[in-house]
């Protein structure tokens, strides 16, 4: 079997075996359309790959702990980290290596190249799935090419594309992929050319920026835009774009640079160029006989064709709402800065002071109009942050992932999240800031046991305690409440307290990252370590705001709360009388959480009970204890130190509990969200993605949470 | 996402495809501490609360339940290959076994040829035993990891 072919020698019999993007290629290459010349690594290299080394029960492993489509994104997310960290780790079988090695060294030698995907049904003419898989340009000599071999074979099990298994036809036991290997035409300008509009089926659409085409298939750099008229050629019209940067390659890979100002000033296309790329495209569709969809570069003055295939009439990577949305979370490095800026700058400061001038207003003193319109100024606010919480906040935790895989990439860690010791900078988590005051308050309460009396008889004792005690609950008193109640007071802290002080609560370990910073940043030379000093600020800043963003948009659902509230107390129905004004999501949100549990389940003469339950591992280690499990937020007020805490998931208002847990095990899954960041910060042992969790488990079951593995066995 | 209470007829019928669609299965007894484990055929009644097989007086097993009746049966759909660790059901059954005899024993002997008809001689053998398990409870793995245990009830 070969597991090299030349774009020259491909023949018909060979198109399962280089992939649709390769095959495409090889037919221009024989007809004598300039396109840069390469080789196909068959996709019969990637099953020798997996086969020999046993990577493929690996990944089915992987992918087989639930089953992916009862799986949240954030926990493709974490199967897809976990499997790329697999190829990532595991070399290619030595002869496999060599035969490649020689055929990759025979055809470019030390000349830069491009390294793509070409995944059979990728880019079929039913559907097109463009950027699910990976590529990457300016790679040079034969170790390296070899390296990112194995990075685009991972892609095959990319978020994205696990995201669209089913289109793809996704499967462990029969998916495999080729890649193609190009000699790197260092473009000047390059874009895309559409046969057929997708607004108009008479006209035809190039778009084209400077610098390498990736800059545009990213979304990094917005493009200029010319309509055309089918089939004459005559410019319709020309949209001119902002520009201000280019991709160009850089020592290794390509870095995004401002654009010279003579360039920004025209067009990257002259009125001959753009017809020169029109009758390229027109030909192609000739050749092919459908219209296509065709990436082209212009490299010293002579057009290439990077790619074509046909234009999909049917589902595409973004023809769907909740999975659309999804791949936008994959911001480039660039993307992510710009978006830091505006959360630290404009959002986060924005949110605390509206919660703070939410807080300063003594709703008790309103009139019943003019409380009406307050609860509907909070409700607009607050549905106006939960809007940003999505479209802005939630995007930038792509920071950390962004981290991860180039930590992954230069350290190959045996963890794919020891990435995140790097994050866990103390100081930063608001949740910890708070739970450091409770520490703090029942360390005196342990001196004094008379303090827990006094504040349940009601007092508020004079002195250190009672400034803390006031300290605390102004800045986190009122988010100890759900949506449903509020009527927290000093009792259900000060049982809190005694029980802290009687059984010690966890500290933040103080842990020194410096070794393994140092570690990391010595990967990177020149250029690249101030690139990489950047992306850890970044990640960190990512990692601090995914839990703190949480605890800013509490404040001002707690202050919602608390005018809703005063409202009920008024004998008014608020969701009566503003029925019109709430719509389902914020109803939603309103609603009490969480199934309740049930005693056992019985029918039809047996009774069903579960003994094991497979989750994601979320924070290693090993804890055994009683159950206590949250349906209330007040249930979280009879936590008992050594307790597991079962839940749905972990939010910012509960986390003052964690630091007395043996264990936790919420429904929701995925090691970037809140529950897991806290718990991998305390050092407690978690598993998450159980969503039969709180049916199953019910308080004062005895539970194992095997945080390693990802098990949690409950008797 | 599934209830508990919603997810029993799931169960079930897992249970009940692997006991209908395996004819062997490994039965566990022991004698004075002493785990003996052993392949037998064997067939389940519809209601899964009986599992029936067969064995010759002279087996160790026959000797080890003739002295302590609880028993387990392993009935899995292995295929001995990589996908078994993510496809691959097993169960166990636990309970008492004891020989089949009186009234029933017509009724059950149909059961158990409907599964194996090429074990009428031997079963019909004087030397060979008749037994049933009342089963107590199921015990089902799934995705190698995966425990639900279904009791039941009498």
């Amino acid at each position: 079997l070969t597991l090299v072919l030349r774009l020259g020698d491909v023949r018909d019999e060979d198109r399962a075996r280089v992939g649709d993007k390769g095959f495409a290629l090889a037919r221009l290459v024989q007809s004598g359309v300039r396109v840069p010349p390469g080789v196909c690594v068959t996709n019969e290299a990637y099953l020798r790959y997996v086969n020999v080394t046993g990577l493929r029960p690996r990944i089915l492993r992987e992918l087989s702990r639930k089953r992916v489509q009862d799986m949240r994104w954030e926990e493709i997310w974490d199967a897809s980290l976990r499997i790329r960290n697999l190829f990532l780790r595991t070399p290619l079988p030595a002869a496999a290596a060599r035969e490649i090695g020689e055929a990759l060294e025979r055809e470019f030698s030390q000349r830069a190249v491009a390294v793509r995907s070409s995944a059979p049904g990728e880019d079929s003419a039913r559907t097109s799935f463009a950027g699910l898989h990976a590529s990457y340009l300016n790679v040079m000599g034969r170790d390296e090419i070899l390296h990112h071999l194995r990075l685009v074979w991972s892609s095959l099990w990319s978020d994205a594309a696990l995201l669209y298994r089913k289109e793809l036809g996704l499967e462990v036991e029969s998916s495999t992929m080729a890649v193609l290997v190009q000699e790197l035409v260092q473009g000047e300008k390059s874009g895309v050319a559409f046969g057929v509009s997708p607004n108009d089926p008479a006209r035809a659409v190039i778009e084209a920026i400077y610098g390498l085409n990736q800059g545009l298939v990213d979304g990094t750099v917005e493009p200029d835009r010319w309509t055309l008229e089918r089939p004459g050629g005559n410019v319709v019209s020309h949209h001119a774009a902002r520009r201000s940067q280019w991709l160009r390659p850089a020592a290794r890979g390509v870095s995004l640079q401002s654009l010279p100002e003579g360039l920004a000033a025209r067009p990257p296309l002259d009125d001959g160029d753009v017809t020169e790329v029109f009758s390229a495209l027109m030909e192609l569709e000739r050749f092919f006989g459908t219209p296509q969809d065709v990436e082209w570069t212009f490299s010293r003055g002579e057009l290439f064709v990077l790619q074509s295939r046909p234009i999909t009439a049917g589902s595409s990577a973004t023809g769907d709402d909740e999975r659309a949305w999804y791949l936008t979370l994959r911001r480039s490095f660039d993307n992510l800065k710009s978006l830091r800026e505006r959360i630290e700058g404009t959002l986060i400061p924005a949110m605390r002071e509206d919660a703070k001038r939410f807080a300063g207003l003594e709703v008790a003193s309103l009139g019943d109009a003019e409380l009406v319109r307050e609860v509907k100024a909070r409700l607009e606010k607050f549905m106006q942050w939960s809007d940003a919480y999505r479209r802005e906040l939630i995007p930038f935790a792509h920071g950390m992932r962004l981290f991860a895989q180039v930590y992954n990439d230069v350290l190959r860690p045996e963890d794919p999240y020891e990435f995140m010791d790097l994050l866990a900078v103390a100081g930063g988590l608001e949740s910890v800031q708070r739970n450091d005051m409770l520490r703090r308050m029942a360390s005196l309460v342990r001196s004094d046991p008379s303090l827990v009396g006094r504040l349940r008889a009601g007092e508020l004792p004079q002195g250190e305690f009672g400034d803390l005690f006031r300290e605390f609950m102004r800045d986190f008193g009122r988010l100890q409440c759900g949506l449903d109640q509020c009527a927290y007071g000093p009792e259900l802290i000060a049982g809190l307290l005694a029980e802290m002080a009687s059984h010690g609560a966890a500290n933040v370990p103080t842990r020194d990252p410096g070794t393994r910073e140092e570690e990391f940043l010595s990967c990177f030379e020149g250029d690249r370590r101030a690139f990489a000093v950047e992306l850890l600020d970044l990640a960190r800043a990512s990692y601090r705001l995914r839990d703190n963003d949480n605890i800013y948009l509490g404040r001002v659902r707690a202050e919602l709360e608390r005018a809703l509230t005063e409202l009920r107390a008024r004998g008014e129905d608020p969701v009566g009388g503003l029925g019109d004004l709430i719509p389902p999501e914020v109803r939603e949100l309103m609603a009490p959480k969480g199934g309740s549990p049930l005693e056992g389940a019985t029918e039809g003469g047996f009774h069903l009970r579960a003994r094991q339950i497979v989750g994601q591992p979320a924070g290693p280690g090993i804890a055994h204890g009683r159950a206590r499990v949250i349906d209330r937020h007040e249930d979280l007020f009879s936590f008992k130190a050594q307790e597991v805490l079962v839940c749905d998931s972990v939010d910012p208002s509960m986390t003052f509990v964690v630091p007395l847990a043996a264990g936790i095990v919420e429904r929701r899954g995925g090691m970037l969200i809140h529950g897991a960041i806290i718990a991998r910060e305390y050092g407690i042992p978690c598993v998450t993605g159980i969503p039969q969790a709180t049916s199953f488990i019910k308080t004062g079951d005895v539970v194992t949470v095997d945080g390693f593995l990802g098990i949690v066995t409950i008797g | 996402m599934k209830r508990q209470d919603e997810e029993i007829p799931y169960v079930v019928e897992r249970i009940r495809g692997l006991l209908d669609g395996q004819r062997l299965g490994v039965l566990a007894s022991h004698s004075g501490g002493r785990p003996h484990g052993s392949l037998v055929a064997f067939a389940a009644t519809a209601d899964l609360k009986t599992i029936l097989f067969s064995t010759t007086r002279a087996t160790r097993k026959y000797a080890n339940i003739a002295s302590d009746s609880r028993v387990a049966l392993v009935v899995d759909d292995r295929s001995n290959d990589e996908r078994d660790f993510s496809r691959a059901a097993a169960v166990t059954a636990s309970g008492e076994a004891r020989e089949v005899g009186g009234d029933e024993r017509a009724l059950l002997l149909e059961v158990f040829l409907a599964k194996h008809p090429y074990l009428k001689e031997f079963v019909s053998s004087p030397s060979a035993a008749f037994l049933k398990i009342n089963v107590r409870s199921y015990s089902i793995v799934t995705r190698f990891q995966d425990v639900r245990e279904l009791e039941v009830e009498d």
